[in-house]
Order: C-alpha cells, then structure tokens, then sequence
C-alpha cells in the first residue's frame, strides 16, 4: 500500500478513537440532562423526600454531602498539605521521601471499597463513632489524602530553587521562605488539586455506604455522630431498592443531574485556575 | 548612635524569634507528617489484621480455591472466593479489550496529531470524563446501556459483565490517554525530527520511534487503568446483576469481589466469620491493586531512566 494513503488510514482510525470518547461523553451529559432537568425545580433543591422517597426532594442529601467536604476540608486537607510541605521543604534523607513517595502512589491506587472496609472496622466499630457523619468523613479523608498530598507535592516542586536561594540569601528563615515565597507560587496548584480531591469525595459512594450513609432521613444530621444522607449514596438507594423504580425514574435522574452539575462545576474550576496559574507564572 | 543600637538590638530580637518560630513550624510540620505517614501505614496493617482470622479459619488456600460464594447460608456457609475472582477478571479483561486500543488511538491523535484547537476541547473532555462520579456510570449502565445490549443481544440477563465491561472501559480511557500522553510528550524532541530528516513519513516516525520511546510509559498507564477498574465498585455493583458464578460468558450475571464486599458488609456481624472473610476479599484486591500499581512504577522508572 501507498505509504501515504496508509498514513491517512491509520490517523482516521486515531481522530475516530478521539472523537468516540468526546461521543460517549455527549452521550451520558444528554442522557442525564435531558432526563433530570425535568425535574430539577426549588421544591426539589430544598425539600425532603417524601412518600417513601417516591415524592418530594433531596435536599438532605445535598446537605450531607456539604456537611462530609466540610469534613474532609478540616481534616484532609491541612494534614495532606503540611505534610507535602514537610517532605519537600525540609526532609533531608531521600531514602524516606522515596518511600513515601511510593507509600502515597500506591495507596491513591487502592479501591475506595477497601477503604470502606477500614472505615467500618476502624472508625465505626473500633473506635466506636458508630455509623456517623463523622466516621464516614474520616474514611473519605483517608482515601483523598493521597491525592492531596501528591497534587501538593507536584506542585512545590514545580516552583523553581532559585526563588528559594533568593529568599534566603536575604537574610530569610526557612519558613520565611515557605510562607511568603514558595506556597503563595505553588498556590494555584494545590487549589486544584483540593479542588479536585473535593470533587472526589463528594462523588464518593462505596465507603459512605460502608460507614454512614442512610437510607432515608426525616431531619438534617444534628451532631457528626449522626447519620446522614448524600447525594451519592441516595442515587444508587433510589436507583436500585426503591419500592418502585419506574415511578422514582424522574427522581434518580434528578439526583444524577444535581450530582454531575456539582462535581463536573468543581472539575471545570480546577481546569480554569491551572490554565489560568499556567499563564501567570514562567519560569 | 544610641537610637541606632536600639534598632540593631530590636532586628537582633527578631531575627531571634523568627528562628525560635523556624524551629517550633518545623517541629509541628514533622509531627503532622509522621501521622500521615503513621495513618497510611494503618490502613496497609488493619486490612491484613482483620483479614487474618479468616484466612487461618477458613484456610487459605480453600478461601482462594474454593468454588463456591455463599457466605449467607444458614446450614453450610462456604467462603470460596473463586466466582468472585473470575468475576472480577471477567470484566475487567471486557473492559480492556475495549479500552485499551481506543485509549491508544485517542492518545496518539491527542499527542502528535490533534488541532491545538481540538485539542483544547478533547483534553478537558477527557478530564471531565475521568471527574464523573462512579454511581452515575452504574446509573447509567442500570437504566440505559443494559436496554441497549438487550436490544442487540437479545439476552436472557439484563445486567451483565458485558454492561459492566463497555462501562468500566469509559472509565479507563481517560486514565491511560492522560498518563499515556505525558509518556509521548516525554519523547524527545530530537528523535522525531532525526526520523523525519531520514524521510519517514509522519506515521512512520510515530511507529517506528516515538510510540516504541514512550512504549513503557504507555504500559504502565494501561496498568494503572487496569488497577482501577478491578477495584472500581459502584459501578460493577449497579451493571453486572450481582451472582457469584465462574463462566466465561460475556452476558450472564456475575459478581466482582468489589461488589461482594459493598452488599454483604451491611449485613454481617461485627467479628463474625464472614465479617472476616469480607476484609480476606479486602486484602486479596489489595494486594492486586498494589501489585499493578508497583510494576507500573518500576516500568515507568525504567522509562524515565532510558532519556536522563
């Protein structure tokens, strides 16, 4: 075969495997748009479930889901970033960094169920926090620290030593130089990825399930030791034990529609500030 | 003079107290990271501990070996983990078949060919896709895709491997096309354009050179998806219709471990042997996962090694 002719064959072949995973994502965002913007009304955004959860709306999910970030923005998130300053600002011995790294690699390549398993034999059962709000954020927490802690990482490396040699060759201490040098330009990166390791948790449904997620609740979770209902876990209930499922059809689209605007919005608001960071700062 | 020496005193105090704050941050930044590192490793510890009694109970061998899954039943409980291996691998396997030609191409149209204006939609595209919540890819498998392999198959199970299988394979295509495009942008700029100054055709340059440069870097990102579909859950437990059996049949109802866990863990009692044996399921897909995750890492090494 004509050597051009094949070349054109085979980057046809390419641009259809492009355009096939751009199709399969129109696909789900049409589907799940057209089928729950229906339903998407005030009622629906501030109401709770009525009618065996056949009627009325999720509010209480919605709010179980806010109140688990928040969760996870308190622990996680200052733990994992000032840990990845640590390892990379100050620790000296690159045999421990090294393992670390490889800790921290693997464990964000660990199935979320597994996680759910810790959760429920350590925080639930062990310690005893029962099925709660606050035994599922830790679980959470655990399973997005990682991601925190490896976003954080990429991104003070990626600012370069010489600011750092400047700062001190002023005169500067160490943290001086973290806090007013190295962490304001690394900033943009750990946004994104707290950002994204947000959008994680609140899509998270396996370990919740394990840990404290309910079914139905009449009232919003009073204490972290109470249960709680989430956006993730009341689409999978509705849409599999519901008493009838063809009749909850527009509420499971519903769910699923609210879900996806939420963690796609925080997905795009990761995607705007690296492009954004990307412009500001060349080195 | 004298005003001077107060100031030099005063600056001498500062810098004093700004090395006292230095020493007390880097004391607490250690202490943090050391519980990190101290909770990562516990949850490595409690998995294997609470899976031990299950193994020395049951036997380890039998809990792999065994054939049946029917930790349930009231007279003769058996705690065989081997459907649910065979489940897990069948859909896996489906998935990469699917994905992992198609999540090539698509990163080599992203890497060398793409439009900088295609490109700036295909890339967020892909990334939104990878964002997507996995209860909504089972919600979608449940209510529509097992209509249309229904359709087309005219199957018995409405909720099968296969639905799991198309599924899990759009969950891993932008895993590998966003860590097997860096593995292609990695590829030196002088080995092209030596391969093109010899006249070889775009195509041949992308064959012959770059795709074998990146090829570790490719494989270790299809590892990594692979990793992430066997420990994917929701959307197995929604699509695959849940029955613990060994076949190989593509559109039967199966169960993968993931799911086994989700469903059973509601309903057992705490320290009981199928309790047990549900962290046993937990440790054996753990050391699976981390299994792939550290081949992946020691090919990827490799790779970064072959250009430094």
């Amino acid at each position: 075969m004509n050597r051009r002719l094949k070349e054109k064959l085979y980057f046809s072949l390419f641009r259809a495997c492009g355009a096939l995973v751009v199709i399969a994502l129109g696909i789900l965002l049409a589907y799940i748009i057209m089928g729950g913007i229906g339903t998407i009304s005030l009622e629906f955004l501030t109401q709770f479930p009525k009618k065996g959860m056949t009627e009325g709306g999720i509010f209480p999910a919605i709010v179980g889901t806010i109140y688990l970030c928040i969760i996870v923005i308190l622990f996680s998130v200052p733990v994992g970033v000032l840990s990845a300053i640590y390892f990379v600002e100050y620790e000296r011995n690159n045999l421990f960094k090294k393992i670390l790294r490889v800790v921290v690699h693997n464990l964000a390549g660990v199935p979320s169920i597994v996680y759910g398993l810790l959760g429920l034999g350590l925080f639930v059962m062990a310690l005893d926090f029962g099925f709660s709000l606050i035994a599922a954020g830790l679980t959470v927490g655990l399973l997005v620290l990682p991601l925190i802690i490896s976003a954080t990482r990429e991104a003070l490396l990626a600012v370069p030593n010489s600011v750092r040699e400047a700062s001190i060759a002023l005169g500067a201490t160490k943290w001086q130089t973290v806090r007013h040098h190295v962490v304001p330009y690394a900033m943009s990166g750990i946004l994104t990825g707290i950002i994204l390791s947000l959008s994680r948790a609140a899509g998270e449904t396996a370990p919740i399930l394990m840990t404290g997620a309910a079914y139905y609740m009449r009232h919003l979770p009073d204490s972290i030791f109470s249960q709680f209902m989430a956006l993730p876990f009341h689409l999978y209930t509705v849409a599999t034990q519901s008493s009838d499922l063809m009749a909850t059809r527009p509420i499971q689209y519903g769910t699923a529609f609210v879900l996806l605007i939420l963690v796609i919005g925080m997905n795009l608001m990761a995607i705007i500030l690296r492009r954004r960071f990307r412009k500001k700062y060349r080195w | 003079m004298k005003a001077g020496n107060k100031e030099e005193i005063l600056l001498q105090e500062r810098r004093r107290m700004s090395i006292k704050t230095d020493t007390f941050i880097k004391i607490v930044l250690l202490c943090v990271s050391l519980v990190t590192v101290f909770a990562l490793f516990a949850v490595f510890f409690f998995i294997f501990s609470e899976a031990l009694p299950a193994f020395t109970s049951i036997g380890f061998v039998e809990f792999l070996s065994g054939h049946i899954w029917n930790p349930t039943s009231p007279t003769n409980p058996s705690y065989g983990i081997l459907p649910l291996l065979c489940g897990t691998f069948l859909v896996s396997l489906g998935a990469s078949i699917i994905a992992i030609p198609i999540g090539i191409g698509c990163t080599i149209y992203l890497a060398e060919l793409a439009h900088p204006k295609i490109k700036s939609i295909l890339k967020p595209a892909i990334e939104i896709l990878a964002g997507i919540p996995s209860v909504v890819y089972g919600f979608f498998a449940l209510i529509i895709l097992s209509d249309w392999i229904v359709a087309v198959f005219n199957n018995t199970y409405r909720l099968n491997a296969l639905n799991g299988a198309i599924m899990l394979a759009v969950m891993m295509i932008p895993i590998m096309v966003s860590l097997s495009e860096e593995a292609i942008n990695s590829v030196p700029q002088d080995l092209r354009e030596a391969a093109y100054a010899l006249g070889a055709t775009k195509w041949e340059t992308l064959r012959g050179v770059i795709i074998p440069a990146a090829l570790s870097g490719i494989a270790a990102a299809i590892m990594l998806s692979i990793g992430r579909a066997v420990g994917e859950t929701m959307t197995v437990l929604m699509a695959c219709g849940n029955t613990p059996v060994i076949t190989w049949d593509m559109l039967s109802s199966v169960q993968t471990m993931t799911a086994a866990i989700a469903i059973e863990m509601g309903e057992v009692n705490f320290n009981s042997l199928h309790y047990h044996a549900l962290f046993g399921v937990g440790a054996v897909l753990f050391v699976i996962t981390f299994a792939i995750n550290i081949i992946a890492d020691i090919v990827l090494a490799k790779f970064a090694e072959a250009y430094h």
